[in-house]
This record gives C-alpha cells, structure tokens and sequence, in this order.
C-alpha cells in the first residue's frame, strides 16, 4: 500500500443523485436531494406592462450611453487641455481630464447596467442542468493511445539506435548555451566598481545646491548640507551614475559631543561628511534631528547616529554609513583627503 | 443536397457562419459552447474582473506606448507644466509629462491604466481567496489554480515594472531597492545587478529594458496563460454550491446565450465605465508632484503600489543582520526578506498539491465547500492572509505612525511580532470560529430555525417555537462530505511480517488527524440523529 492509497471507508460517500431523482420528499432520508426547486416567475414574465417597463430602461440606459459619447468628443473639442476647475470635495482639477472621464464612465457604464438589466428581467431566468462527464479517458481508449505510442516508439528507433538518441539530447541541450552567451555583454563584470567613487584627495566639497565650493564657515550647527564633488555637473553624461555614489551630507556637531574617536579625526573642526547613500538598499537618507544628530532613512526608517560614527541605531540597514576624511586646503576650502574606505550603499557579497 | 435556389433563400448571417464552418469547423464548437451552462454566484463575479481589468489594461497600454519614450537620455523641460520648466529629465519621463499634460485624454486613459492595473491585482488576490476558501482548487482544477498563481506573480512584477517606466524620483526609489535587494543575493548578486543595469546603479538601460519586459515579454506570456485559464473553465465548467438539484455530476445555471453573454459581456463594460470614471475623479501617481529622478533624491512617505507592499514590509522589519566571513558578506538583512517573499508566495502555489496528498483523495469535486466545513484549510487561509497584511502594515508603517501618531519602533516592532504571532492566532481563531458554524448548522438542523416566536405552555413555561428546516435547506447543510483521519494500517501484515511505516506516511497521518481529526470537524447530524429528535415528543 502506498502512502497514497487510503482506505475507501476513510472517503466520504459520493453524492449522486441525479439531477431530480429525489422529487418528492424522502421518508426513508430527510436529507435527500430534493431535487431543483420548481421556476418561479417573475414580474416581467407574467405581466407585459412590466416587461415594457424593463424594456424602457434598457432602451433609456443605451440611449444615455449614446448621450455621454456624444459628451465625451464634444468635452474632447471644447475644454481647453490647461483649464483647472473646482469640483467639491475634489478641489482644483483638470477640467478636461474630468469631463473626460465622466463622459468615457457613463458611456460605458449605461452600456453595462443595460445588458444587465436586460439579462436580469427579459431574458429567461429557467435554470438548466449539464451533465458533467468524467474527463480521465476510457480505459479502452487508454489503451488505444499506449499502443499508438508504443508503435511511434518503435518505428522511430530511438530506444535502439542509442548513438542518435544520445547525440541528439547532446545537441538540444548544448544549443541554448548561445542563447546564454548572448546575453554576457548585457552589462560590465562587477570587478571593484561598487568600491570606488569619484571621491579623491584634494577633490573640493560643493555645495549640492549653490554650486559653490565649501568652506568650515558654510556649515552651521544644526544645518544639514548636501554635497557633491568639484566637477560633477548635472548636465555630465555619468551625473546620475556618479551621483548615486557620490552623494556626501555634512553637518556639525560640537566636537567634545562626538563620541567615536576615528569619527573625530577624519572631522574638521566638528564638521563631518558621511555618505548620503543608505547602507540598507540605497535610499538617499535626508531626515535630520538635530538635537540627537540622528539621521533617518524616509524609505526604511534606518536610523542612524552621526555622533557616533554613523552606526545604525533603529531599522534594517546593516551597518554604519561610510564617513570621508575631510579637511581644509591652503585657500580654506573644505576638500577630501581620499576616497571613502569602504564601498557606499548597500552591502553585497563581496564587501567583506 | 443545396442547390442553388436553397443557397440564395438562407439568411446572409446564416451564409457567413456556413462559409466559416466550411473552414473552421464552428457548428460543432458553437454547439458545445453556444448553450453552455454557467452556474451563478455573486463570487463568481470576481475572476470576471480580473479578466476585464487586464483586457482593459492592454487596450490603454497600446495607447500610451504611441507617445511614450522609454529612453533615459536627459532632456530639458519645455512643456505646459509650469513648475518643471527648465529641468533636467529622462525622456521618459519627459514623454509621461507630454502625456499627462500635452495630450488630450492622455492622462485619463494613463489614470485608467495604472488603475486598471491596481484593481487587476486586487481582483486576483480576492479571486484567489474565493477560490481558495470554496476548496475550488480541488482535483480537476489544480492546473488552474497554477496558472492563476503565475498570473498573480507575473502581474505583479508587470505592474512593478510598468510604474517604474515614467522614472520619476518615487518609482526611482523602487528600483533602486529593487537593485539593493539584488546586490544582496550571495555570489552572485552584483553580476546580476550589473547585467541588468547594464552597469552600475541608475545607468542609462534600465528604463529601455524595462519597457520590453512591460510590453512584451511578461504581458505576452500572461496573455497565454490567461486563454489557457479560460479555456480550462470552459473544459472543466464551473463548479457551482450544493443545494437542491446540484451535484457532483451536473452543473445548474443558465446558458451563456444569452444570458451570460449579455451579463458578462454588461460587466465588462460596467467595469471599464467605473475604471474610467475613477480614473477622472482621482489622481493616481501624479509624476509632476513627485519629480524626475534623482539617486541623491527622496521624497518621506515613499509607497510601492499595494500589491508590493508586503515584500516592502518584509524588508522594513527585518533586522539588519550582515554574516562576514572569509572576506565576505551575506546581508541576511536583505537577502532574508527577499528569500521569504518567494516562499511566502510559493506557499500559494503547492497549497492544493498539500491537501490532496493529505486526504488521498483522487475524485474529481464540483461541489464548493463552505468554508466553514473546511475549518484547517480556511484556518490555514486565514493565517496566510493575516500574515500578508501584516506585512502591508510594515509596508506602511511610516504612514501608520504618522496618520495614528505612533512610534515608527513601535509599529515596527508590531510587525515584527506581529509576523510570527499573527497567523499563530488567526489560525487558531479562525478554525474555532468554523467549528462554532458547524455547531450551528447541527443546531439547525437537528432543532430547527429560532422563529422569535415565544410560546406559554400550560404549565406557565415559556418556550420559543423552533420550526423545522425545509428538505432543501436540510439537503443543502447536510450534504457535505467529511473525512475520516487516516489511520497508520497494521504495521503486521497477514504473514506475521513486520512492516516499515515510512516517515512520510507517518507525517500524512499527522497531518490528517490535524485536519479531520475530532478537533478539527464537527461530526454532521446523521439521519438517525434526526429521526430520534423529530419524532420524539419533547421536540419543540
């Protein structure tokens, strides 16, 4: 007995009443099938003022249905496609976009309630029986497509000549090697491109938002300054790219309240540049508290301590933000003293 | 046998199908199908849906891709939208702009698409739950019940890769999770992410690649597997509910001409016309608010679309766990997350592969289960649901803690438990509350309806009069099946022969127990049963 089969007395009993068998109720079995109950007719089938009246609402709800389409080109020609409109509880909205969908909703709505309608009160309502048929095949026709198979076997010789079955399965399967192939100049190998950025030694800090190179005296306690590196312009072909790396956020902090010891030494006068890129899944981090100098993910809520070296305090992400060594050049500029140490947003097998 | 005074008298409609026939064959598919009988349930209403959503999804996709750009070269605004003028963009979201703005009726039928697209991914989800609850993906229908799965999953990742295409700064956020989550992956994350991308993180391919993944690729195999579904209704028909005159060997409704032809064939239009005129009342993923993308970029309260809203719940309450080892890191914290969204969702598909193995029941089933009278299954349903919705709780729990004034740690940590303990309880909950259904219907059954009505005996006492159900209300709760446990067999067989029980038979019998044993069903109220209370005097 396999661990399939289960004793017939553990199935439940077939039901099989046919349909009607058991008209009449049973004596013998009170829960036996009763059988369909007897049609019971509705208004528009015993009196033909209501099946006029349905026929009215059919033929009111596909005239409306012609109305609104008529709408719907006449609101295309007339609206002007920039005319705002105010529409309670809505507020201002895109007149045309309005008419536009009102129109197309109607039209096709009165379409739809129409059949319905239709369907519901005028079309018979008598319920039919199908009978259903088993859908595994006869036995005899089991057998009938066996042998034609067997047959096929046989005449094909591919049980026999062994040295055309095996090569043929060794073609088949070595062809879609191509197919993958193919695909290997879909993108550059990884090699260490995730741990560089644009990032360098005397490169300047900008300010993302004047375009303006940096000095101590531009960041205040308190304030939150994003950063790019000198050179980087929006119009460049690798902005986006580059930017996705590159993005640095730099705040003050009173340096006695910064408590890791590297953190304070890659600072300039309590002024550190973190990585702006999340080391969870990559979201730009951009909620500051200034009061705790905690950082927060909008995405994912990671929350991070940049008193602390950047460590992760609340939330998914993995480990701390990358801090750049920052300092001052001989013009009194903020720059970089090298690239980040480690690779920039989220982590990947190969981090270490 | 026609000659040519009989061609020239037969009706031109009639000529058209003969000259069709002569080619097609369609007599013999019409008269198989023409009259076939569809049994009507309101629930039955919902796969209607989901097949009208996506049609209407594709009609408004081939609109939008006449005007869309799916290119990422960077251009500068100079469209009737005032705020954005002057600004660098992609050209797709550039030609998304033209088309909300610039094209007459492009918003709406870009609203009506990204709608459609939502509701299409509800109406599966629901459908499934209605499938799923009635016991509908029993022998014959488990191969139906795959293909409705693969729909659900490939929709979603149409969707994910539709709402990507304007590549506007939230969606841009999507995908730049979607490309953490890669990364992630052991060994070989980083290829993966670089191949897709066509290199690093945002690159200039992805909206380009994207677009024939959106377009062509997903969307053509969902349209196979959508004709295969359908055709497997019409192979199978449809099951229907027990009631009188409706067995395991018919099936009781009305013929699709003409009445499902014009009710389904209204539906169709009654759910574009509500798609429509939502799509004109309200505004879904409006681009100009959100801005192109930038990587350095972010709006607060960034939200996928729903039906990803339990994979970003997943990786919003996973603890940010990284393993480093021999120079390498397994980012559990987001590695995790991705593996169990696969398993969470492959639960769906092996689910009636479980059952059967279960029961052993090899039978076809026509009939639906209430889902009372399965109470494990519906248990196990509900725990999954419990669990996704708790996951679209974490999904959200910035917006929950800042709509309900709440902790973000704390509603964080909710889902966190919430997770684990969730379903424990939704199970548990569930299963006792069909079991107290089942109790009821005995009730019913066996005592009759609670009319209202108090009657004063003689003696003073007070009783309420119980009127005995009619034999179809008594047919229809008396005539689902039960099973019995399965039982270990003789472990000696006839010879004296001591028999091997193997492990997964013991396991089959575990779980058996766990699902029909007494705990787990109310026994039904046998003839004999009845007998004895109806006839005896003391009924009331």
């Amino acid at each position: 007995m396999s661990s399939q089969d289960i004793p017939e007395e553990n199935l439940p009993a077939e039901r099989d009443h046919a349909h009607g068998a058991v008209g009449v109720a049973d004596e013998k079995n009170p829960f036996a099938d009763p059988g369909l109950p007897p049609h019971e007719h509705r208004i528009q089938d015993i009196d033909e003022r209501a099946a006029k009246r349905s026929e009215r609402a059919v033929a009111f709800l596909f005239t409306l249905s012609m109305l609104a389409t008529v709408g719907f080109i006449a609101s295309y020609v007339a609206i002007p496609h920039d005319k705002s409109v105010f529409i309670f509880p809505l507020g201002h909205i895109s007149a045309l976009n309005f008419a536009l969908g009102m129109t197309l909703g109607a039209a096709l709505f009165c379409i739809g309630a129409g059949a319905v309608h239709w369907a519901r009160t005028l079309m018979s309502d008598v319920e039919i029986a199908d009978e259903r048929h088993p859908i595994s095949a006869e036995p005899e026709v089991k057998a009938k497509v066996m042998a034609d198979f067997r047959d096929g076997a046989r005449e094909s010789a591919l049980g026999r000549r062994k040295l055309i079955r095996n090569t043929m399965f060794g073609a088949l399967a070595l062809f879609p090697l191509s197919g993958v192939v193919l695909l290997r100049d879909l993108g550059p190998l990884p090699e260490d491109k995730l741990r560089h950025t644009l990032w360098a030694k005397g490169k300047l800090l900008v300010n993302m938002n004047t375009n303006e190179p940096l000095r101590p005296s531009d960041v205040a306690v308190g304030s939150l300054t994003f950063a790019k590196p000198e050179g980087l312009e929006e119009h460049d072909h690798e902005f986006q790219t580059e930017i996705a790396k590159a993005a640095l956020m730099i705040v003050r902090i009173q340096p006695d309240n910064i408590k890791d010891k590297r953190e304070l030494e890659w600072s300039h006068e309590g002024i550190v540049a973190y990585s702006k890129i999340c080391t969870h899944v990559g979201c730009p981090i951009s909620l500051y508290e200034q009061q705790t100098h905690h950082v927060l993910c909008p995405c994912h809520q990671s929350t991070f301590d940049l008193s602390d070296g950047a460590r992760v305090i609340f939330g998914p992400a993995g480990h701390a933000l990358p801090q750049l060594r920052i300092g001052v050049n001989d013009e009194g500029y903020l720059e970089a003293l090298g690239d980040f140490e480690e690779p920039v947003g989220p982590a990947f097998w190969e981090r270490g | 046998m026609s000659n040519k005074d009989d061609r020239r008298k037969a009706p031109a409609g009639e000529r058209v199908a003969d000259w069709a026939d002569g080619r097609l064959g369609i007599y013999s598919l019409a008269k198989a199908n023409m009259r076939k009988i569809f049994p009507d349930h309101w629930s039955f209403m919902l796969g209607e849906i989901c097949l009208y959503s996506f049609i209407i999804i594709i009609l408004t996709g081939v609109y939008l891709t006449l005007f869309f750009h799916p290119s990422m070269n960077e251009v500068e605004y100079h469209g009737s939208y005032v705020p954005l003028q002057g600004q660098l963009m992609s050209e797709a979201f550039n030609s998304t702009m033209h088309i909300s703005f610039d094209v007459r009726g492009g918003l709406l039928i870009r609203q009506i698409h990204h709608w459609a697209a939502v509701i299409f991914l509800a109406g599966m989800f629901v459908h499934m739950m209605r499938v799923f609850f009635t016991g509908a993906f029993r022998k014959p229908r488990e191969i139906n019940w795959l293909f409705g799965f693969l729909l659900f999953v490939l929709g979603m990742f149409t969707g994910f890769t539709g709402y990507s295409l304007p590549d506007d700064l939230l969606s841009g956020t999507g995908v730049r999770f979607t490309q953490g989550a890669i990364l992630s992956v052991p060994i070989v994350g980083t290829y993966i992410s670089m191949f897709l991308f066509g290199g690093e993180f945002p690159g200039g391919d992805f909206v380009a690649r994207f677009y024939s993944i959106h377009i062509l690729l997903l969307p053509g195999i969902m349209l196979g597997l959508v004709v295969g579904h359908l055709i497997l209704v019409f192979y199978h028909k449809h099951t229907q509910f027990a009631g009188p005159g409706r067995t395991n060997k018919n099936v009781v409704g009305m013929p699709l001409l003409p009445v499902y032809m014009a009710k389904a064939g209204g539906f169709f239009f009654l759910v574009f016309g509500a798609i429509a005129a939502i799509s004109g009342i309200a505004s879904i993923n409006p681009i100009w608010v959100l801005g192109p993308y930038r990587p350095d970029q972010v709006s607060t309260g960034a939200q996928p679309d729903w039906y990803m809203g339990f994979a970003e719940g997943l990786i919003r309450a996973m603890p940010g766990w990284e393993i480093n080892i021999w120079g390498h890191t397994l980012v559990m914290g987001v590695f995790v997350p991705l593996v169990l969204f696969g398993v969470f969702l492959g639960m769906i598909a092996v689910y009636p592969f479980i059952e059967s193995w279960v029961t052993g029941d090899k039978r076809e089933h026509h009939i639906l289960d209430r889902p009372r009278n399965a109470p494990t299954r519906t248990a196990f349903g509900v725990a999954w649901v419990t669990g996704y919705m708790i996951m679209l709780i974490g999904g959200g729990n910035d917006i929950f803690a800042t709509h309900f004034h709440l902790s973000i740690n704390a509603v964080t940590w909710f889902v966190r438990i919430g997770f684990f303990a969730g379903p424990v309880i939704a199970f548990v909950v569930t299963k006792r509350i069909c079991l107290g259904l089942q109790r009821r219907d005995k009730e019913k059954v066996l005592h009759g309806r609670e009319t209202g009505t108090i009657k004063r005996l003689p003696h003073g006492e007070f009783i309420e009069v119980h009127e005995p159900l009619s034999q179809e209300a008594l047919y229809t709760l008396t005539s689902h099946e039960q099973y019995a446990p399965a039982e270990i067999g003789p472990t000696v067989d006839e010879n004296g022969v001591e028999r091997k029980v193997k492990r997964g038979e013991k396991v089959r019998v575990k779980l058996s127990k766990a699902y029909y044993g007494e705990e787990s069903q109310i026994p039904k109220p046998t003839v004999e049963e009845y007998k004895e209370i109806t006839s005896g005097h003391g009924h009331h």
